[in-house]
């Protein structure tokens, strides 16, 4: 019993820290990005702010709406919040590790994608379907990338487990960097710019209509399902960089209780580095036009091969 | 004269053929109140049910194909139900001529056995079969795989199946691609486990090179469509491809004889075998639903179902969600597992190139599941959600009690399937032994390679839990209020004409694959008399039938051309036809001297 409460307790304590992180991450972004492009930029609370305000907000639901656009924004969080158990981030061993492994964690996004993408479709607005039929487009690639980078570093470390992985990863120290392993990284870096829906797959700042992918699906979306949706959505990247880490830089995670605050550190470091890649990704690059993304998602699939091929070959 | 024989794998077949039909005759007896076929059907439709059972439990190559035939002619002629328009006699002729191409291959390759074996008998053929030259093997192996994987609906074997399944009843649609088709599995899965010793492994990896090509390009068509059931259809051949996938990898590690990669997939095939029946009958029988409401298999003339036909939709959505591999439903369950195998055979081939077919056909696998997600957000999001699109779907009506319960059982069966997924895998391992022992774990969870393991309650706890937090976390926020309003149409009204089709939902798609799919887009422009000024523009989208057009047509071709050549010897002269009787009568007279 003892066990069970522990484990509930880890679990909201691991998803508790990601989602009250995903806000700042966001934040310290927009800043590098400012920094970057010479500009002063909001506040790194600011996103903060403006989850909160849209949680406070009446919402307008169009007339058209279903059930399937109420409960979107339900399943999209529950996804990502279920998905965030299931990569280890301090602690080896993930809340969830032995439920669900990588192959699981990708199941979740599509579901969640299937939700919003439905929702998009269901209040008959044209925005909603476009940006519904460009996001299912994207991931059409997307994901393939994402689970040929995940077989190769699962090849190599024993199983798709995603802790059994990482702790991999952790006891091979040095001997961990491979050809294959730098190979599924960049796969897994362009795959979580798509994921995000940063620059250049798609441009998180914009509302014009006719370059929107995500904005697009969450048009019709107001007050706080807005929020919720928005928030979840943050999630989603937090993760997804939390899965980078855990599998391509997972030293310093914890495995004895008084190691923890240092993981907390080592954490923080990593997403901070990561933050500052996509910063730099997106302030050097122009978004592509949408029919040019295949051509990128393209290469992170090659890429992906190419790791799979390097992982088989090279001894 | 005629044996049966049972085992573990035709009594798990049996229970897939006996469940789905059982529930598809309820249905039937619903839709048969508005859909009256001809006099007979209803014998016609027990006899193929009978017919199916019959090809599992036969016991020698005389009953079987007995068997075999008659589900082939029975479901021709349920296939022909709507005769009148000529469509349908199409489809139904294109199915005939398919099918039995496809037996005259499963015939060769019971000569073969019985040449060398001596006997018609099963069981004789699996002693016989260490004996069997391994050039002989591989000839019947490739025969076999022509016969079943033409019934299985294989590409690219498959032209017959998008034809002759939307034009059918769809409690038959229902079967026919629920569960008629998997008896081509049945028979590859026979021939290659039972009959056939343990060959060379490009029999495997032959398998997993054609399961990939349906899997994708199965959905890839399917994406294309916009008639519902033929879009369906196109997705049993993808799930073929999936199947297949889980096949080959088992047989590959028959031919490296490694027991635990022929138990993964094995059972992920089976699995997936029982997981298919079950959601391709279930949105069959929706799609039958929506055709009697609306009139039409037009996905562009659906619209704002779900207010109209709540339960269908709801079913509908559960089929749609099973069959896009979406957790905690079944179709996730055995996908997972299919993923398993191949990455099992990935880690435990030492050739680089055993290794790596598997790990590339998963990459295939994923960008299918990606594709099947795009593809019933299409589905279900054009027909159900937003607004009517024409007036016949603008007046549906919820389908009838026995059509409900019928959708409903196989829609609870799709969520049982999943959440109890770790029962049925060990259940199939206990009945199909090579398909059983790694696999038993724990009670909760299947497990796959090495440290990948799924709980699917788990999950399924996990994601409804915290989706409610996500909604009711936000309460300490304060209560807020939803208002309804219009959709925002950019300051006009909306109107169904403004909606989002499923053919310009497909378009990404469409031109990021352009180069497999190859569409053709016919641009018809009139201009008013003597001006500039644009009276009409007709705006066609098709894609190329490249199977049909490469592959039939080329081949009809060629026979066309032969029989040109024969008919030189047809001449018509009845002299010349008493000269041919005259030099038979005299060959045959020399060679019998």
């Amino acid at each position: 019993m003892n066990e069970v409460l522990a484990s509930v307790g880890v679990s909201f304590a691991q998803l508790g820290l990601l989602v009250a992180l995903a806000p700042g991450l966001s934040g310290l972004i927009k800043r590098m990005k400012a920094v970057l492009q010479g500009r002063k930029g909001p506040p790194l609370l600011q996103s903060y702010f403006d989850l909160v305000k849209l949680l406070r907000k009446d919402a307008v639901v169009s007339e058209h709406a279903t059930v399937i656009f109420r409960w979107a924004p339900a399943v999209y969080a529950g996804c990502f919040a279920t998905a965030a158990l299931l990569v280890p981030v301090l602690w080896w061993r993930a809340p969830l590790a032995g439920w669900g492994d990588a192959i699981a964690l990708v199941g979740l996004f599509a579901l969640a994608r299937f939700a919003l993408a439905l929702a998009g479709l269901d209040t008959g607005s044209a925005f909603g379907g476009m940006g519904s039929s460009r996001e299912v487009a994207v991931a059409a690639l997307a994901e393939p990338a994402l689970l040929l980078a995940l077989f190769a570093v699962a090849r190599r470390s024993g199983g798709t487990d995603l802790s059994s992985a990482s702790g991999f990863f952790v006891a091979q120290g040095v001997a961990a960097v491979a050809p294959s392993q730098l190979l599924a990284l960049a796969a897994m870096v362009i795959v979580v710019i798509a994921e995000t829906g940063r620059v250049p797959a798609d441009n998180p700042d914009t509302h014009l209509e006719l370059t929107m992918i995500h904005e697009g699906m969450l048009l019709e979306y107001s007050g706080r399902p807005l929020g919720i949706l928005l928030w979840a959505s943050l999630l989603k990247q937090i993760v997804l960089f939390s899965l980078v880490a855990a599998l391509f830089f997972p030293f310093g995670i914890a495995a004895a209780p008084s190691e923890i605050p240092a993981a907390l550190g080592g954490f923080a470091l990593k997403l901070i580095v990561l933050a500052l890649l996509m910063s730099l990704v997106e302030s050097s690059s122009a978004k592509l036009r949408i029919l040019r993304v295949p051509e990128l998602l393209g290469a992170a699939c090659a890429l992906a091969m190419l790791a799979l091929v390097a992982e088989v070959v090279v001894r | 004269m005629l044996t049966w024989q049972i085992d573990g794998m035709s009594l798990f077949f049996a229970l897939v053929v006996l469940s789905i039909s059982s529930v598809t005759t309820v249905y039937a007896i619903g839709y048969g109140r508005h859909h009256h076929g001809f006099p007979g059907s209803g014998l016609l439709y027990a006899l193929f049910i009978l017919a199916m059972l019959a090809v599992i439990l036969a016991g020698d190559a005389f009953t079987f194909l007995l068997a075999w035939e008659t589900m082939s002619l029975t479901s021709f002629g349920l296939v022909l139900t709507d005769h009148r328009r000529a469509t349908v006699r199409q489809a139904a002729w294109a199915y005939l001529v398919m099918t039995h191409t496809a037996t005259a291959f499963i015939v060769a390759a019971f000569l073969l056995f019985a040449r060398t074996s001596g006997s018609l008998v099963f069981a004789d053929w699996t002693a016989h079969a260490p004996a069997l030259d391994p050039f002989v093997a591989s000839i019947i192996f490739v025969l076999g795989l022509v016969g079943f994987g033409t019934k299985a609906g294989m590409i690219p074997l498959h032209v017959w199946l998008p034809r002759a399944h939307p034009v059918a009843p769809s409690h038959v649609s229902a079967l026919m691609s629920g569960v008629m088709i998997k008896l081509g599995i049945y028979g590859i899965v026979r021939l290659s486990f039972d009959w056939l010793a343990p060959g060379p492994a490009w029999w495997g990896a032959l398998i997993l090179a054609l399961g990939a090509t349906s899997a994708v390009l199965g959905v890839l068509y399917a994406l294309m469509e916009h008639d519902l059931k033929r879009l369906l259809a196109y997705h049993s051949v993808e799930n073929i491809g999936i199947i297949l996938l889980g096949i080959g990898v088992a047989l590959v590690g028959r031919s490296l004889d490694l027991p635990g990669v022929i138990a993964v997939g094995l059972a992920a095939a089976l699995f997936h075998v029982a997981n298919h029946a079950t959601f391709k009958a279930l949105l069959f029988m929706g799609a039958g639903a929506i055709d009697a409401a609306v009139g039409t298999r037009d996905l562009e003339r659906y619209g704002g179902l779900l207010r109209r036909m709540p339960i269908t939709g709801a079913c509908f959505l559960v089929g749609s969600a099973a069959i896009s591999a979406l957790p905690p439903l079944n179709g996730f369950a055995s996908e997972w597992l299919t993923f398993q195998s191949l990455l099992t055979l990935g880690r435990v081939a030492s050739e680089p190139q055993t290794a790596l077919l598997p790990l590339f056909a998963g990459g295939a696998l994923a960008l299918t599941g990606a594709l099947a997600v795009a593809c019933f957000v299409k589905a279900f999001g054009i027909s159900f959600l937003a607004l009517p699109r024409s007036q016949h779907a603008a007046a549906a009506r919820e389908a009838g009690a026995l059509e409900v319960v019928a959708m409903g059982t196989l829609a609870a069966a799709c969520v049982a399937l999943g959440l109890g997924a770790a029962p049925v895998v060990s259940f199939i391992g206990q009945i199909v032994p090579s398909a059983g022992a790694p696999l038993a774990g724990p009670a909760l969870g299947i497990t796959g390679v090495g440290s990948g393991q799924l709980v699917v309650p788990g999950v399924a706890v996990a994601l409804v839990a915290l989706g409610a937090l996500a909604v009711s976390l936000p309460r300490l926020f304060g209560r807020v209020r939803s208002r309804v309003a219009e959709t925002w149409a950019c300051g006009i009204t909306l109107q169904p004409l403004h909606e989002y089709t499923a053919t310009a939902f497909a378009k990404p798609i469409r031109l990021m694959f352009r180069d497999i799919v190859r569409p053709v887009r016919d641009v018809g422009i009139v201009h008013r008399v003597g001006t500039r000024f644009v009276a009409s523009v007709d705006y066609r989208s098709h894609i190329a039938p490249v199977f049909e057009r490469y592959v039939y047509v080329a081949i009809k071709d060629r026979l066309v051309a032969i029989a040109h050549v024969v008919r030189r010897a047809q001449n018509g002269s009845l002299q010349t036809y008493l000269a041919y009787v005259f030099a038979a009568v005299l060959t045959a007279l020399l060679l019998a001297r």
